[in-house]
């Protein structure tokens, strides 16, 4: 179940999901099976802040340390942030692009 | 596909299907193969198929597909996957899973694979052999797609729905989560090639479609980040046709094994239609300009009702082999619906060859 992803959890690109920039339309995107994901410069920065460090082929960092990296780059509200990282990222785990 | 955020507008194509072969050990009643199979000999070689998929990339392709027939028979998948992958595409393979073991599918990997399909027939072993022809079919599908994420690839149960199966549709999601599957596709045959010859073994009954369409409702909400499920309705018994490929030339190629391009994989029992081939003319010329690709595209081809009605960008006016195979012209509205005038032909059909009966299965073969 996706209810409630929580700042503790540690997420991770999904098997055979990778991102992208598509080479003729400019934009970043996230392909899985079957799936294409547009990723504003918003969620763009949501996937790397998480994803980042598991690529390197360490843990993935948590939920929360990525809001905080988010909110010091945006310079906004981390309350605000965290509201928002929370529901790209259960968003992205229903599709199947994310998994925890 | 699912594109999220697609706008509209005619873009560049987003998938490729690449019909690697039409050879297949498997003989299934359902195949949407064309009755004429092309041989051995006419298939593309590698270097020719290793430019489609570069000029599939200039054009902004972005997934292929590699498909058949079955795949795996070709030799030179592993290059053609790692030379897809080489220019950006992602990789997806369609498979029976038969001819895979652990340490090809590892090769596939590290080719550049993405994502594994497998067709499952059934989830009992000898109800999937009486479908697909095949013995001892089913054990080596289940060992295959194990080998697949355990080799750290993503995996889909494609489950071919049709009146044998149909009341097995909680199975086959079990069968998707025990196999640690991403998606699982329930996919109720369409009648096109092999299946429409086999319509009257096939097709299940109203009530059977209706049962199957609740328990997969009901199972969704425990399933909802867990497997992603792409479910697609039955045609015979709906009222509004699909966006049958997302649009006539709007999202989708095909190649055929031999060559051909076709906005959609039946496209060729289409009479009057010609193909361009990409031996003979560059994909993205194909794309813009072709007779077959101009001939449905967009909306100034169709006819009342279709003409007149607001969600003629929305279905397209439906499939375009499906108007042919049920009301005799392609140019007609898909029948499926309610709104075309043929739209009674398809509970006529429905009655006539919906059923539980055991009726004799056609198996596909090279030579009729
Ligand atoms: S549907 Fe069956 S026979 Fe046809 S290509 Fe697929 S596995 Fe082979
Ligand atoms: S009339 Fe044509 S466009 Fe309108 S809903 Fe039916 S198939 Fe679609």
């Amino acid at each position: 179940m996706t209810d409630g992803v929580t700042e503790e959890d540690r997420v991770r690109l999904a098997p055979g999901v990778m991102l992208r920039q598509d080479r003729v339309r400019g934009h970043w995107q996230l392909l899985g099976p079957e799936r294409v994901l547009i990723l504003d410069e918003v969620a763009l920065e949501v996937v790397r802040a998480v994803t980042t460090q598991a690529q390197t082929g360490q843990p993935p960092v948590t939920v929360g340390v990525a809001v905080g990296v988010l909110a010091a780059q945006f310079d906004a509200p981390r309350d605000e942030i965290a509201a928002d990282v929370l529901e790209v990222l259960g968003d992205m785990i229903t599709k199947g692009f994310l998994t925890r | 596909m699912t594109f999220c955020g697609a706008t509209t507008g005619l873009e560049p194509p987003l998938a490729l299907l690449a019909e690697l072969t039409h050879r297949c050990p498997l003989r299934c009643a359902y195949c949407s193969n064309p009755l004429a199979l092309d041989p051995a000999s006419r298939e593309l070689d590698t270097a020719a198929w290793c430019r489609v998929l570069d000029e599939a990339a200039d054009l902004g392709i972005i997934q292929v597909h590699f498909s058949g027939g079955e795949p795996t028979a070709r030799k030179d998948l592993e290059a053609l996957i790692a030379h897809a992958t080489g220019v950006g595409l992602y990789a997806n393979l369609i498979t029976s899973a038969v001819l895979l073991d652990r340490a090809r599918l590892e090769r596939l990997r590290d080719a550049g694979l993405q994502h594994v399909q497998i067709g499952f027939q059934d989830t009992q072993p000898a109800k999937a052999e009486l479908i697909s022809g095949f013995p001892g079919g089913q054990p080596k599908k289940l060992e295959v797609a194990r080998a697949v994420t355990d080799a750290g690839m993503a995996l889909t149960v494609n489950a071919i729905v049709q009146r044998h199966n149909i009341d097995r549709v909680d199975d086959f999601i079990d069968m998707a989560l025990e196999l640690k599957a991403g998606r699982i596709e329930i996919a109720n045959v369409q009648y096109y090639g092999w299946a429409l010859k086999n319509r009257a073994a096939l097709m299940p009954t109203r009530d059977q479609l209706i049962r199957m369409d609740e328990r997969v409702r009901s199972r969704l909400p425990e399933l909802k980040g867990r497997l992603v499920v792409d479910y697609v309705v039955p045609d015979y018994y709906a009222k509004r046709p699909k966006a049958c490929m997302g649009g006539w030339g709007r999202k989708f190629l095909n190649v055929t094994p031999s060559g051909s391009v076709l906005p959609c994989h039946a496209a060729e029992t289409i009479p009057g239609m010609s193909f361009d081939r990409v031996t003979e003319r560059p994909l993205a010329d194909i794309w813009a300009n072709s007779a077959a690709f101009q001939r449905y595209r967009g909306t100034d081809w169709m006819p009342q009702p279709c003409r007149s009605c607001d969600q003629k960008e929305i279905d397209w006016g439906g499939c375009r082999c499906q108007a042919l195979a049920l009301t005799g012209s392609a140019d007609n509205t898909d029948p499926v619906c309610d709104l075309s005038e043929h739209h009674g032909l398809l509970a006529e059909i429905a009655a006539e060859d919906g059923g539980t009966a055991e009726v004799p299965i056609t198996y596909r073969s090279f030579s009729l």
